[in-house]
């Protein structure tokens, strides 16, 4: 099923925040906000699709050239800002097609734009922002590893259209000669394959699975919730180191990232020797 | 003197034809290199054989300690010859710890450069999410090392750096390529099967290097060496790297330059790759070709 | 996926360990060390099935002019037996330098 294009981060931006635009000057594609949570202002940003895009490969909800540089300039504003006081919390809420695929993209090299977004939220992270992602749908790929992977902590609904993966499905299968339904029956046994959200938890990437009855169209209580959700997420980000390390410290990491695990303690015994 | 350039031609080494384990032993002073998490030890994908893949015994990542001109230094090199060097969850771990236990050293006052061989697709569709992950941790570790040392990233071919890995590219203290390598988000072969031939047509080599290729890279700006196929001249574009330090601002930071190079861009139309090479050289006075 | 093991006699110590080539398409890579004892060991992870008789008489043929008491794995990716033999000799040969 290919992914239409999604309202989903529009209504969850309006839902937090309550406002409904891109600031001024910056592309209608991403919204960014200061919004409530809790006792204090936190800064929301959505990358949504937006048919008036320059780039034509960037109006679907893809993470293009402005998306991404523009992501990075509103998140280091709030850092510039934030220098000499308390540091406002940063929520990317996600629900982003892929990275966008053209050439003009790779001619004016889309890659370092992802990674300015990428580094000024994980600077973000360093500098003491709790950076928090909110999944609300998609997070594919170079889309996701430029609006959300720097997170501290990593939220998403729980349902059928919240997807995180390296390559849509078609494509997957494509690449990896294999059908649809062979892709799908591979994600049962081995959860780092699977495009069901409730086995990327089983990774141990995920803070926490979120139940939402419709998301494409939340109740203010169910807002009120993820608001609350949002909020502990936070306090949790402030009360641990700012590193990457909680997502090999969970149970579940634990568990399903032996590898990783032994990895690391090896290089680190073998390090020193010699 | 006038022999000096034919014993020197002759005496050429290609880089690109060294299989990962022998680009990282050549950047390394002669009998400095020691080897951490080697084949023998057989830490191999956990999620291959179930799949029909046949796994390497170092998953396609070589992790090299050694010296630099007498500098601390940790080499990581991908094997592209290896599943199109993609990231799976113990090639990427190895990248990551060794980033991280740099740093570790670095912050305790020790000094410990890194030296990336970037030959990469980008993630592993076999581990899918764990690859996809793993790249993002790399993307911190290097963010956190290169504050302290030199990250240096040697792009050599044939496979180029794309996918997710192309971000850490971007976020090095410098970025090495010869002309016969490529560095890109998306690789031709995915631009076209995802926008449509008109869009990028894989099989034309021609616009491939012109718009991914080292020569072009470099020329953008993008590239601070581009260096030939040649063993000696890429270790010591490398040791001169290590020697320059740290640097205080990088590439993947400089927003509000880059955020106005784009907002220039005539987006109506394709873009001439040509162009930008006179338009994004560095104030200094632009690139030599 | 196959797992393949045999066994042939050899008599001679060696000292180094080696590796050679790499799991390419078509490709193999030879892990190759000391052994105890005066035979050698040899296991092959195959995603191709159904060659055990290949590898059987490969193998044959390489020990009938090497007789290193060998602990010897292979991770194959579909080599041809003149590929296979090809990297068993790179081994050997790195490891009698």
């Amino acid at each position: 099923m290919s992914h239409q294009l999604s309202n989903r981060g529009r209504v969850w931006f309006t839902g937090l925040t309550g406002a409904a635009t891109a600031m001024p000057g910056d592309p209608d594609s991403v919204q960014t906000a200061d919004g409530r949570l809790g006792e204090e202002s936190a800064r929301f940003l959505c990358v949504v699709p937006n048919p008036n895009a320059r780039f034509p490969c960037a109006r679907q909800g893809e993470v293009g050239l402005e998306e991404a540089y523009t992501l990075a300039a509103r998140v280091r504003e709030a850092m510039d800002e934030d220098k000499d006081s308390s540091k406002r919390p940063i929520v990317a809420i996600v629900d982003v097609k892929s990275q966008a695929y053209g050439r003009r993209e790779e001619t004016a090299a889309i890659y370092l734009a992802a990674a300015a977004a990428a580094n000024a939220y994980a600077d973000a992270r360093l500098a003491g922002h709790p950076v928090i992602s909110l999944v609300v749908g998609h997070a594919i790929s170079g889309g996701f590893l430029t609006h959300g992977y720097q997170a501290n902590r990593i939220l998403a609904l729980d349902d059928e259209g919240v997807m995180i993966h390296a390559m849509h499905k078609e494509a997957a299968a494509r690449i990896t000669r294999r059908s649809v339904e062979e892709l799908d029956k591979l994600g049962t046994t081995i959860a780092p394959l699977s495009y069901n959200i409730k086995d990327y938890a089983k990774l141990g990437l995920l803070h926490k699975l979120l139940h939402v009855e419709d998301p494409e169209k939340p109740s203010m209580e169910e807002i009120q919730r993820v608001q609350t959700e949002l909020i502990a997420a936070i306090f949790d980000a402030r009360s641990k180191p700012v590193d990457l390390r909680s997502r090999l410290e969970s149970k579940e990491a634990l568990e399903m990232r032996k590898a990783s695990i032994l990895v690391r303690a090896k290089m680190e015994a073998q390090w020193r020797e010699g | 003197m006038s022999n000096f350039q034919g014993v020197d031609f002759v005496r050429r080494r290609s880089f690109i034809e060294l299989d990962a384990r022998a680009r990282a032993k050549a950047l390394l002073d002669e009998g400095s290199d020691r080897e951490l998490l080697g084949p023998f030890e057989r830490i191999e994908s956990p999620w291959l054989a179930q799949q029909g893949v046949t796994p390497q015994s170092d998953d396609g990542c070589v992790v090299m300690k050694g010296m630099i001109d007498g500098a601390a230094a940790v080499v990581v090199a991908l094997e592209g010859a290896f599943q199109g060097g993609s990231m799976g969850e113990v090639s990427g771990t190895k990248m990551v710890a060794a980033l991280d236990l740099a740093a570790k050293d670095c912050e305790s006052g020790k000094q410990m450069s890194a030296i990336l061989l970037l030959e990469t697709g980008g993630v592993r569709l076999q581990e899918a999410n764990l690859g996809l992950a793993v790249v993002a941790e790399i993307f911190a570790s290097v963010l956190r090392l290169r504050r302290h040392s030199p990250v240096i990233t040697v792009i050599a071919g044939t496979v180029g750096c794309f996918g997710g890995m192309s971000l850490t590219a971007a976020a090095s203290s410098y970025v090495v390529m010869t002309p016969e390598a490529r560095l890109g988000l998306n690789g031709p072969e995915v631009i076209e099967q995802e926008s449509g031939l008109e869009e990028f047509e894989a099989s034309d080599r021609a616009l491939v290097w012109a718009i991914h290729g080292g020569t072009q890279r470099y020329a953008m700006g993008l590239a601070d060496v581009l260096v030939d196929d040649d063993v000696a001249q890429v270790s010591r574009t490398v040791r001169d790297c290590v020697g320059k330090g740290p640097r205080t601002e990088h590439r993947s930071e400089q927003v509000a330059l880059y955020r106005e190079r784009i907002a220039k861009l005539d987006a109506s139309q394709q873009i001439n790759p040509v162009s930008l090479r006179t338009a994004w050289a560095e104030a200094t006075g632009g690139r030599e070709q | 996926m196959e797992k393949l093991e045999f066994e042939f006699p050899a008599k001679r110590t060696i000292s180094q360990r080696a590796r050679a080539g790499v799991v390419g398409s078509n490709d193999l890579e030879v892990l190759l060390e000391p052994l105890e004892g005066d035979h050698a060991l040899v296991t092959v992870l195959t995603s191709v099935d159904g060659f055990r008789d290949q590898w059987s008489a490969v193998l044959e043929r390489f020990f009938s002019t090497y007789d290193g008491a060998t602990r010897i794995h292979i991770n194959d990716a579909g080599a041809t037996p003149g590929i296979v033999l090809l990297r068993l000799r790179q081994a050997v040969e790195v490891s009698e330098t």
